[in-house]
């Protein structure tokens, strides 16, 4: 037996650290569908709960929309429940090309290819896009998948500040010899809902002409006035060169991503990427009921109106009863604590009231920068809203940090 | 170890690395990697960096989290592969 005992106690220490360093992630068990109120069984065995959910990317509230379920029960019956193959063998059905084809025109780009995720979408691109000779120029803050995705390509790899469009226009100076150049940044950052100025990167992205690249996976449905994404919200819809984006947050949330952009690029996507070439084709049920998604949200735009009225209700109530609370507009509110244990605690004492938050801390933030991410969907009715503030106001004052700035936070927790 | 060296990296790190309205300082010692200042995706383009600033190729098995985890670190790799 290889799995020999040596072996076995090299793991048991692995995962020993990462509990006492803090970093092992529990799992909760959700009984219901997802929506705004969840029932939750935690731990395993313990009895179940009714809690409002504030963490889940179900931002337009689709995940369990009637007629999307409709659409995927339908879907099942006609076009069966696996493919059982790649798209390139047998695993392209009439309705992969249509769904791609209605994603094409809603992101207003020349092409799209669908991926199993955004996560493949990502790891694949730069590979089959660079080579040795181009460089990368990526927002130090982009998602992991990203970080994954660069390693596996032979461009040169440079990063620039956070949103530091002056950094960013360093590192375009620095590499006028390669041949091509690639800005790369998400459209909206998940830890801090902070949106990438994508309309200063275009413009330098024109004069020193490079391509630009945007992982859109935390807007796309529902940023800007239509809900293309952030490139509609910056007004430069047409100008961006790729988008990645995900079917797994607020296009119905179930699985699936794609590439959209240059028809060129996206063809050799469908050419070369490996995680397409070598994983199963989504699912008829997902493509289906992805399309339908997209109806919905094309034929009015209440639920992202609505959406963005839940946003800025909650900001505003939050910011009344004292919290600190990072400035923006995106249904992502970072909720800062700037303490890991005390994010914990605030987690903890937030799910006995009934309101499932998750904290956030260091290594996923940066040092000091502890919060709890709440999540906003047009799920929520005020009533969730207000039930969710006055708990978070009950808990706050137990730890006495309402009307309390990082400074008195920090002075009371420490980092 | 030439001090204009280390100097320069201290810079370098602290243009290159910290907010421009950081009061953080940075010594020879300061924890880069650990201490949440160079994250490990960063770390690529400092080692791209020092290879093209010292005309080295630094093999990837030696560039790890340790050996760029501070100034000093820094400065004792680069003394394997140059004539510091």
């Amino acid at each position: 037996m290889s799995y020999s005992d040596s072996a076995k106690a090299h793991f048991a220490a692995e995962l020993k650290s990462i509990r006492e360093s803090g970093l092992f992630k529990e799992e909760r068990f959700i009984e219901s569908p997802q929506a705004a109120r969840i029932t939750v069984k935690y731990p395993w065995g313990a009895p179940s709960k009714e809690v409002i959910n504030l963490c889940a990317n179900n931002y337009l509230g689709l995940s369990s929309h009637p007629e999307v379920l409709d659409a995927a029960r339908a879907a099942l019956e006609v076009r069966g429940f696996g493919l059982s193959s790649v798209r390139f063998i047998c695993g392209t059905q009439d309705i992969h090309h249509e769904l791609e084809q209605k994603l094409t025109e809603f992101l207003g780009t020349e092409d799209t290819v669908l991926f199993p995720s955004c996560m493949e979408a990502n790891v694949g691109l730069f590979e089959v896009m660079l080579d040795k000779d181009d460089a990368m120029i990526a927002d130090r803050l982009v998602h992991a998948s990203i970080v994954d995705g660069m390693r596996l390509c032979k461009a040169q790899l440079y990063n620039y500040k956070h949103s530091n469009m002056d950094h960013l226009e360093e590192k375009l100076q620095e590499t006028q010899a390669c041949r091509f150049r690639l800005i790369i940044t998400d459209g909206v950052f998940s830890m801090d809902g902070d949106i990438a100025q994508l309309d200063k990167i275009c413009d330098l992205a024109d004069k020193y002409g490079a391509f630009v690249m945007v992982d859109d996976s935390h807007a796309t449905g529902f940023m800007g006035r239509t809900g293309r994404g952030t490139h509609e919200h910056c007004g430069v819809v047409g100008r961006i060169d790729v988008i990645t984006t995900t079917l797994g947050k607020a296009l119905g949330g179930a699985a699936g991503g794609c590439v959209s952009g240059r028809a060129e690029i996206v063809e050799m996507c469908r050419q070369r990427a490996r995680p397409y070439l070598f994983s199963n084709t989504v699912p008829p049920v997902v493509v289906a009921a992805t399309l339908k998604v997209l109806n919905v949200i094309s034929r009015s735009t209440d639920r992202r109106d609505k959406l963005e009225a839940n946003t800025r209700y909650f900001r505003e109530q939050m910011t009344r009863v004292g919290f600190d609370i990072r400035e923006g507009i995106h249904p992502i509110v970072p909720v800062m604590l700037y303490n890991a244990t005390l994010s914990q605690n605030v987690a903890r004492d937030l799910y006995g009231e009934g309101i499932y938050v998750v904290g956030f801390f260091f290594p996923v933030v940066p040092q000091g920068q502890a919060r709890i991410r709440v999540q906003i969907s047009a799920d929520h009715e005020r009533e969730d809203l207000d039930k969710a503030v006055s708990a978070f106001a009950k808990v706050g004052q137990k730890y006495n940090i309402l009307g309390k700035k990082k400074d008195e936070i920090i002075a009371t927790y420490g980092t | 170890m030439p001090e204009d060296l280390k100097k320069m990296l201290i810079e370098y790190i602290k243009k290159e690395y910290l907010d421009e309205d950081s009061d953080q300082e940075i010594t020879e010692n300061t924890r880069l990697i650990s201490g949440g200042i160079v994250d490990s995706f960063s770390m690529v383009s400092l080692k791209m960096f020092l290879e093209k600033k010292f005309q080295v190729k630094i093999p990837d098995e030696k560039a790890t989290p340790e050996a760029f985890d501070s100034v000093n670190n820094i400065l004792s790799l680069l003394k394997e592969f140059t004539k510091l």
